[in-house]
């Protein structure tokens, strides 16, 4: 055997970030998902957000229900706590974990069968609570897991690997969202990482429930010719109308504004949104606009993406709960306690 | 015939009517006049109309079990006059409104009859017809006052502290209980031969439901996050926990809450908002019956097998499916010993009353944080819903949470790797790690296979490895839940009788009972699950083991036969599930059939 000594080239995935990390410390275990499956990408993608985020990765807490997508928590940020939860009920489990510790960053990560069959009601509760959750939807058309079958995100007309014709109207999860009032709205595409890395980073940063539908292809069972979700198709029938510049706080301040910038919004930890226009007569700010020119599009057989709609000033599950600022879980015991003579006092009016 | 101080009356009407306020008062009172008392209310599952009836059991002993022979019947719902008139016992009395005249049909030889014209008394003394409503309630009170010799300065005693600011509803109300009172004295040998006497029974006890203690209860265990989907009869619990942390648990500086309750959107988010919290580092619960159970099963096989900590109380109601929503029962001990699908078995207690109810919510989530698993705290309507007489509530003022092996930063720090699922010492429970805290501690919490490294794996032995940990950890807790109350008989004997939760009260009546027939049997009344070694050991000690529980199946007998091995024709079952709480002369029964029959 020959040796051979390393090239002295400094490996991209070595660069570190402000707080001294490369991008392996936010990598997971290996993934033991198909070739090629769009999961894998977003997870890349949510390992490039949180590294240039310099997000310490124990402040993370990484939920899922149960899917092919529903397993990629085990493969980013090694050392978040993760909870691979059961079918579906993902929502509610960060709904109490952000409950009890309102300082924890949470990303929850579904399916199109997790979150629209099984998981719609749960999904549309975190929407209406405002969890503080950053929610990705990795929407293939089919149960990847189980072997292929339709889920509700399948479009009509779009076909099966054997050939069959999904009849019934798809439930389109931005639709649900924008209805619901959720007051972060996006799409994307695992093939496309330019978008979809600032509106990762964008969905931490708000505060609130931040939902982006990723439109995540299974070449398994779903890629085939007459899918409206593979990869071919997507890649032609996509619309991106506004494209989301995240800049975080630090850098918001020399940021100037580009000459197509469409607005900026500032989100509440004081970084910058800068929203590029990219397609005409499109503002994220109007939620009913947002609603119809989706619709409108869709009719064309388009898919917009980018970020759709986004609210800020609404108050998150922990300011309508006004809970306060130490995480429950934190707060010492003999303040929880009324002690001894509260409870005799208190039982002066069961004589 | 009973006499002073030992006697049960009845009071039926409708509900909407604010009977229930009126009953609570009468309740009260006799309380304060230092004699034991008990109430059961019995109400169906609608908002107005429908007949709902309270019953008082008054008795010198303590005996705060139901009883089925009433003494006299306030019968003021017509629609069910012919029922409650049959419920007299004999040589007892009807009190009716004769507002109305009593067609001839309803007519008992061996029952007095005492017509108040209650609705005619109020219409004339009172204008709207809400308040008439109302006070006809005081007014009747006012009447039992002088026919029972309830002593009139108590309940106005407690008029004023319900209405201290309130002169207008405090003169209304004395002047109902004036017409009624003087009515009976008027027209009535008042007091009847039931009645009350003051005694000095009742110090150091208090009248609270079993609800509202272990609402308490979870405010004292230091639970911050509740969360829950409303169902009867659990629904009072999460309310009292709300009242109680409003009351103690706000921030005066900020307004902020030390507590979070979230009203779900179904049980299964219920149990999956607990584990999230539990998870995050909180004590976490949620209270509702057997509906709510069966939607939890498969977060708490979950809970089981990530082992993520987690109260549930089961209010318990009969069943199946919506059954009887307002009545009580005991039929949720099998489906919570084992709920969820693949090997799982769950610790479980079991409070016989309120004052139980308020310690063994305490220890719910102590044994939950220690072993890391599902707790259920098995309370039933009964015991939630109703007001008993209990020992007043204490607190050890040294109780601090035992939150298990939870790793601190500190000790991460000095650690080279943490594994979740690794048993260091040999007690079957592993250390867990809190999110948000410290880089090594980090682990996947997940229902699919995992060895004790905590990593995904589909291998056998490493599979089993988890398993039979599991098995032991949970084995062993039996020594930890609540040990079983035993009492033994005054003399030898080769009969027991076994019990549980609120079954108790009727049992020791009955125990008494039979004793005084010369029948003796030795007591044990299971408190928690696993069962301890020491139940085993008293079925092996007894030919005949009686077993008396509130559903028809004798779950609490299959539990038995399960977990101690004893064979079936050891036990005898004494069961009750009409959907009333059991009485000791139903418990008397069961146990003398069975002698007489083998006799
Ligand atoms: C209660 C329950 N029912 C059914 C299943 C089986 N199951 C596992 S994954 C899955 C569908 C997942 O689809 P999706 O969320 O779209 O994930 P994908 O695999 O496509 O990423 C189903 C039905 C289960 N795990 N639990
Ligand atoms: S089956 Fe489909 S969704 Fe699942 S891993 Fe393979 S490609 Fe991905
Ligand atoms: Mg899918």
């Amino acid at each position: 055997m020959t040796y051979l000594p390393k090239p002295r080239v400094q490996h991209p995935a070595l660069t570190t970030n402000a707080i001294g990390l490369t991008r392996r410390d936010y990598e997971g275990a290996l993934t033991t998902l198909c070739a090629g499956c769009g999961h894998d990408s977003v997870t890349a993608a949510i390992v490039q957000a949180f590294w240039e985020l310099s997000v310490p990765p124990h402040t993370v807490g990484k939920l899922s229900g149960i899917g092919c997508s529903s397993k990629t928590p085990a493969y980013f940020l090694r050392e978040a706590h993760g909870f691979n939860s059961v079918h579906g009920r993902m929502p509610s489990v960060a709904t109490g974990a952000g409950l009890a510790n309102s300082a924890l960053a949470l990303i929850g990560v579904s399916g199109d069968g997790d979150s629209l069959s099984i998981g719609l009601g749960q999904f549309a509760h975190a929407i209406r609570r405002n969890v503080n959750l950053l929610y990705l939807l990795e929407n293939n058309g089919v149960y990847g897991l189980t072997k292929g079958q339709f889920s509700a995100s399948a479009d009509r007309g779009s076909k099966s690997k054997k050939g069959e014709s999904n009849e019934m109207e798809p439930i389109d999860p931005v639709l649900v969202a924008l209805t619901l009032g959720a007051t972060f709205v996006a799409r994307s595409f695992s093939g496309d990482k330019a978008q979809l890395v600032p509106l990762i980073k964008a969905g931490l940063a708000h505060q609130g429930f931040a939902f982006i539908d990723i439109i995540s292809p299974c070449v398994t069972f779903n890629d085939h010719e007459g899918s409206t979700k593979s990869y071919a198709y997507t890649r032609e029938h996509q619309v991106e109308v506004v494209h989301a510049d995240f800049i975080p706080r630090r850098e918001a301040i020399e940021a100037e504004q580009p000459a197509d910038a469409l607005t900026s919004v500032v989100l509440h930890d004081g970084s910058t949104l800068r929203l590029r226009r990219v397609a005409d007569d499109y503002d994220p700010a109007d939620r009913d606009r947002a609603y119809a020119a989706i619709r409108e599009r869709q009719q064309h057989g388009e898919v917009l993406t980018g970020l759709l709609h986004v609210a800020t000033g609404a108050r998150d599950m922990a300011g309508q709960q006004q809970l306060p600022e130490m995480p429950l879980y934190q707060v010492p015991y003999d303040v929880l306690c009324p002690g001894a003579d509260a409870l005799a006092q208190l039982q002066r009016r069961y004589r | 015939m009973s006499q002073v101080n030992d006697f049960a009356f009845k009071i039926a009407t409708a509900n909407g009517t604010g009977s229930a306020s009126a009953n609570g008062l009468i309740m009260q009172a006799i309380f304060r006049m230092g004699v034991p008392v008990t109430g059961k209310n019995v109400f169906p599952s609608n908002i107005q109309g429908l007949p709902t009836w309270y019953e008082i059991r008054v008795n010198h002993r303590g005996y705060t079990g139901r009883t089925s022979r009433f003494d006299l019947m306030v019968a003021l719902n017509p629609a069910t006059y012919a029922k409650d008139i049959a419920e007299v016992q004999s040589g007892g009395w009807l009190l009716y409104d004769s507002t109305w005249p009593l067609e001839a049909s309803l007519r008992r030889d061996d029952v007095q009859y005492l017509g108040v014209p209650l609705a005619a008394m109020c219409n004339e003394a009172f204008g709207g017809v809400r308040e008439r409503i109302l006070m006809k309630n005081i007014a009747y009170a006012g009447v039992l006052a002088a026919l029972l010799a309830i002593d009139l300065d108590e309940i106005r005693g407690l008029i004023r502290e319900k209405y201290g600011k309130k002169p207008a509803l405090i003169a209304s109300n004395d002047r109902a209980l004036a017409l009624g009172y003087d009515y009976a004295q008027a027209h009535f040998a008042c007091p009847l031969p039931v009645r009350l006497e003051r005694m000095d029974a009742t110090k150091g006890r208090i009248l609270i439901d079993g609800n509202t203690a272990a609402g308490l209860g979870a405010v004292y265990a230091g639970a911050t996050v509740g969360a829950w989907y409303p169902i009867t009869p659990s629904t009072s619990l999460m309310e009292a926990f709300r009242a109680f942390c409003e009351r103690y648990r706000v921030d005066p500086e900020t307004g902020r809450k030390r507590f979070a309750i979230m009203q779900a959107e179904d049980e299964l988010a219920a149990i999956g908002m607990v584990l999230g919290a539990s998870w995050a580092g909180a004590r976490a619960f949620t209270p509702t019956s057997g509906p709510g159970i069966s939607l939890m099963a498969e977060f708490v096989g979950f809970a089981y097998y990530a082992e993520v900590p987690a109260v549930i109380a089961d209010v318990q109601r009969a069943g199946p499916s919506t059954g009887l929503p307002t009545r009580t029962q005991q039929c949720d001990l099998l489906l919570c010993a084992y709920a969820s699908h693949g090997d799982t078995r769950h610790l479980c207690v079991y409070p016989a009353d309120p004052r139980e109810a308020f310690e063994m919510m305490v220890q719910a989530f102590d044994l939950a944080d220690r072993y890391q698993a599902p707790v259920f705290f098995m309370s039933d309507l009964d015991i939630g819903m109703n007001d008993w007489m209990v020992p007043e509530l204490t607190w050890d003022a040294s109780y601090r949470p035992d939150r298990g092996k939870v790793l601190t930063p500190a000790q991460l720090d000095g650690m080279k790797v943490f594994h979740r699922y690794l048993d260091t010492d040999g007690d079957g429970i592993t250390a867990r790690t809190l999110p948000g805290e410290h880089p090594k501690g980090a682990y996947f919490t997940r229902g699919s296979g995992h060895n004790r490294f905590g990593a995904y794996t589909e291998d056998p032995d490493e599979y089993q490895d988890v398993m039979e940990r599991l098995a032991r950890k949970i084995q062993r807790a039996a020594d930890a839940v609540p040990a079983p109350a035993v009492q033994p008989a005054d003399t030898t004997t080769r009969l027991g009788l076994i019990t549980i939760g609120s079954c108790h009260a009727a049992c020791v009546e009955a125990l008494d009972a039979l004793a005084e027939q010369g029948i003796a049997l030795d007591y044990l009344r299971v408190r928690g699950f696993p069962f301890a070694d020491s139940i085993r050991q008293f079925v092996d000690a007894h030919d005949t083991v009686f077993v008396v529980e509130q559903n028809r199946d004798a779950q609490l007998r299959s539990l038995l036969m399960i977990e101690t091995g004893a064979p079936r024709d050891r036990f005898v079952s004494v069961t009750h599930y009409s959907g009333f709480p059991i009485s000791a002369q139903h418990v008397t029964a069961g146990v003398r059939a069975r002698l007489e029959r083998h006799a």
